[in-house]
């Protein structure tokens, strides 16, 4: 059995440190543990995802289609994009930030406003946070990857201090103070 | 104790503690963390070399000295050293020498999808295939071990998902390691006609040795299980098979070149239906098959993309996975980021409609919508040389020109620039010198002024380079100040003679600490849209107003020199 967690968002939004604490994480409580990033091209502002597989004996270090048991998405486009990957009656958390897509920007395409109800009706106990809002009330706009870990803690059969432990673990000294707070407003987030 | 490691990093521990104390690189996704990790470790020499040939032969260099050394590169990387691989197959080593290859299968920041296997057959040297952070390790340091016992360099074929995957890793100790002595040996190391058909000799005496080898080393693995499907696989894509068919037998191959033939014949009698599944080419496939063996392969698979668990649970056990369906969505391509200065410049070329031959860079986004300021763009350096060509082809009346990056430049954009200057270009090259090598996440290059290490060198001057080959025409420009640039491509297009235009300006995300005033747009705003061309993520049109984000924007001031009625103007710090 493996926990399989993908997480998705736009280049630049700081997904691959949140995988970074996932596997921390789980290595500290003692399982396999494989992550797959993605680097390059790709990073400059496109579609990203990674991937946190966790159990007894992990594999592949890639979340196929329909087997992920947790969606993190750090953008609400992104989650829509990537839900093909989540297992029939699998969680989603999912940050209500809206970052255009340059064929939005120029205008070729527009912005979806239907994006939550078509989550919804694919995945009706999907939980909505404005990670954004909150990684700002923590002090800056830069912890929503923290936030959003904050949020899957409180969802996740895990103690929270191994999470605290995890960033402590994963995060530079200097912005340690300013995570933690993220990490409660995360936790602390009503859905 | 384990480390949770990547890839590139597990392959740069396995080279330290095979006692490596030279590396030598160029970046490339998904190669680049190989070197920059070697390179934190205080007993290796690491250095960024100008290209994968220099590189090369700078490891090669190493291990006629008696060093063991590691030389890193993407696939592509791998046709630039081609020319010193062929040969130091027939040299063979003084010290360990291990060349670690990482394809792209899928393309996700590459221009092809060539398959590296082909190389060691080629060359005749020998590849070895891990399928994780911890195989990365170990067989890195096992290649240096069959370098030295058949004095032949070693592959070591890595892809992105692996190079860009994190596992388990349990480390070693350092292999304490004296040089070997150097003793000169023409025979063996000047090749020349007379030597090289002695060593060619000598090759393919190794190569039988090799293959002799790999039938029985532990490298290669058998895994029986239910003996109904036989699987032969390697690499990342054994993590597919052992989830998509956990109970069918397995031979995984860890040397991919040359193949164990015995082993082989010997796993296929034992199924009762063989497949090959492997990324890319039926490389494998197509040597089985020359055995006599009977096998299932590309004609259910692909030669495209990645492989995934689902897909070969679907091909071999017939399995179809259900998925939700997204329904139809806007794509996000990767975009130049907010406040790039390569902007201005394709800005400035699509304006004023001059076809520009591309290169491999950030820069190369600049083909896409809405900037599409890129005609072309096929490998690292081409940029000139297809200028070049085009000029000699359709005359020198069109307006042309290349792009190039900076550190693309002196990768192999020099010599294409030499051939315009010897044989009468009146063409014009721009070199967009942001300073850094972007792409692959800011690597320090020749002009720099610092080493892979962050070492102060020598920073070799693009002007006077450029200069000194005779070029007469060379002029530097900030491509912020978007008059000036646009000035300098129509008087350099027109001019009848050739000429450099070094658009010079940092990589914005080397500039992270200095804030700029956000820009906003006021109340003139008659909303026609010009600012949108600059493809910029900071503007967008929302509610039929045009908008510019504060917190995306950079204050780089390039939207106001485009907008005709004043109505972008400096509001407040950037958040």
């Amino acid at each position: 059995m493996t926990t399989d967690i993908l997480i998705v968002g736009v280049g630049g939004q700081g997904t691959l440190l949140a995988s970074r604490v996932l596997g921390n994480l789980a290595q500290a409580l003692g399982y396999d543990v494989k992550l797959s990033e993605v680097h390059g091209m790709a990073q400059r502002g496109g579609s990203v995802v990674t991937h946190v597989r966790f159990g007894d004996k992990v594999f592949s270090p890639v979340i196929d289609e329909s087997s992920a048991d947790i969606i993190l998405a750090f953008e609400k486009l992104e989650a829509l994009r990537w839900v093909g990957r989540l297992k029939k009656n699998g969680k989603m958390f999912i940050n209500t930030q809206e970052i255009a897509p340059m064929p939005v920007i120029t205008g070729a395409e527009s912005y979806p406003a239907d994006i939550e109800e078509r989550i919804r009706a694919l995945v009706p106990d999907a939980v909505f946070v404005d990670a954004l809002k909150l990684a700002e009330e923590a002090g800056t706009t830069k912890a929503v990857n923290i936030v959003l870990i904050g949020v899957l803690a409180r969802h996740m059969d895990i103690d929270k201090s191994a999470f605290l432990d995890a960033i402590r673990a994963t995060v530079p000294q200097k912005l340690l103070d300013i995570n933690l707070a993220a990490f409660e407003k995360g936790y602390n987030a009503k859905s | 104790m384990k480390k949770l490691m990547l890839g590139n990093e597990a392959f740069a521990r396995g080279a330290y503690e095979a006692g490596v104390t030279l590396a030598a690189a160029y970046p490339g996704t998904p190669s680049t963390e190989i070197t920059e990790n070697i390179s934190k470790y205080p007993e290796v020499y690491a250095e960024w070399s100008p290209n994968e040939k220099v590189a090369l032969e700078v490891a090669i260099g190493a291990s006629i000295g008696g060093a063991r050394a590691l030389c890193c590169m993407k696939h592509v990387g791998l046709n630039v050293a081609a020319d010193p691989l062929f040969t130091v197959s027939y040299t063979g080593v003084g010290g360990g020498l291990v060349i670690i290859v990482a394809d792209d299968p899928g393309m996700h920041s590459s221009q092809n999808e060539q398959d590296s296997r082909f190389y060691a057959r080629s060359a005749h040297v020998m590849m070895l295939e891990p399928s994780d952070s911890m195989e990365a390790k170990e067989f890195v340091k096992a290649a240096y071990e069959l370098s030295e016992r058949f004095d032949t360099p070693v592959l070591v074929r890595s892809s992105t998902r692996l190079s860009h995957s994190q596992g388990l890793v349990e480390l070693g100790e350092r292999l304490q390691r004296e040089l070997k002595p150097y003793e000169k040996n023409i025979g063996k190391y000047v090749m020349m006609p007379g030597m090289a058909k002695k060593r060619h000799v000598v090759v393919e005496q190794r190569m039988k040795d090799i293959k002799a080898f790999a039938e029985t080393t532990e490298l290669n693995r058998v895994e029986y299980r239910d003996k109904s499907i036989g699987i032969i696989t390697s690499g990342v894509v054994y993590n597919y098979v052992r989830e998509a068919l956990p109970d069918a037998s397995v031979l995984k191959l860890g040397m991919v070149y040359p193949l164990p033939e015995k082993l082989i014949r010997d796993f296929a009698a034992q199924v009762d239906k063989l497949y090959v599944v492997e990324e890319l080419e039926p490389f494998f496939e197509n040597q089985i098959k020359a055995m006599g063996i009977k096998v299932i392969g590309k004609e259910i698979f692909s030669v495209q993309g990645e492989y995934s668990v689902n897909f070969i649970a679907e091909r071999i056990g017939g399995k179809k996975t259900e998925v939700f369906d997204p329904g139809a969505l806007p794509q996000r391509p990767p975009v130049m980021c907010p406040g790039c200065p390569h902007r201005a410049v394709f800005y400035a070329l699509k304006k004023l409609g001059i076809t520009a031959m591309g290169d491999i860079g950030c820069y190369t986004l600049g083909a896409l919508p809405p900037l599409q300021g890129i005609d072309a763009c096929v490998c690292m350096g081409a940029s000139i040389g297809m200028a070049m060509g085009m000029e000699k082809a359709r005359g020198s009346a069109d307006k042309l020109v290349a792009v190039i990056g900076d550190s693309t430049f002196f990768h192999s954009g020099i010599t294409g620039l030499v051939d315009m200057v010897y044989n009468g270009s009146k063409g014009t090259v721009i070199i967009l010198d942001n300073s850094t090598t972007g792409m692959t996440g800011h690597q320090n290059h020749p002009a720099t002024g610092r080493t892979l290490c962050g070492d102060i060198a020598p920073a070799v001057d693009i002007p006077a380079l450029v200069n000194s080959i005779g070029v007469q025409h060379v002029r530097v420009v900030d491509p912020f100040d978007l008059k000036a640039l646009e000035q300098a491509l129509r008087e350099e297009t027109e001019r009848d003679a050739l000429s450099v235009i070094i658009a010079k300006r940092p990589c914005v995300l080397l500039d992270k600490k200095y804030t700029h005033p956000a820009y906003a747009i006021n109340d003139k705003c008659k909303k026609c849209g010009v600012c949108m061309r600059l493809g910029c993520p900071a503007i967008a049109k929302k509610d039929g107003e045009m908008r510019i984000d504060a917190t995306v924007c950079t204050g780089c001031g390039l939207c106001p020199e485009v907008c005709r009625f004043g109505a972008i103007e400096k509001a407040g710090d950037v958040k």
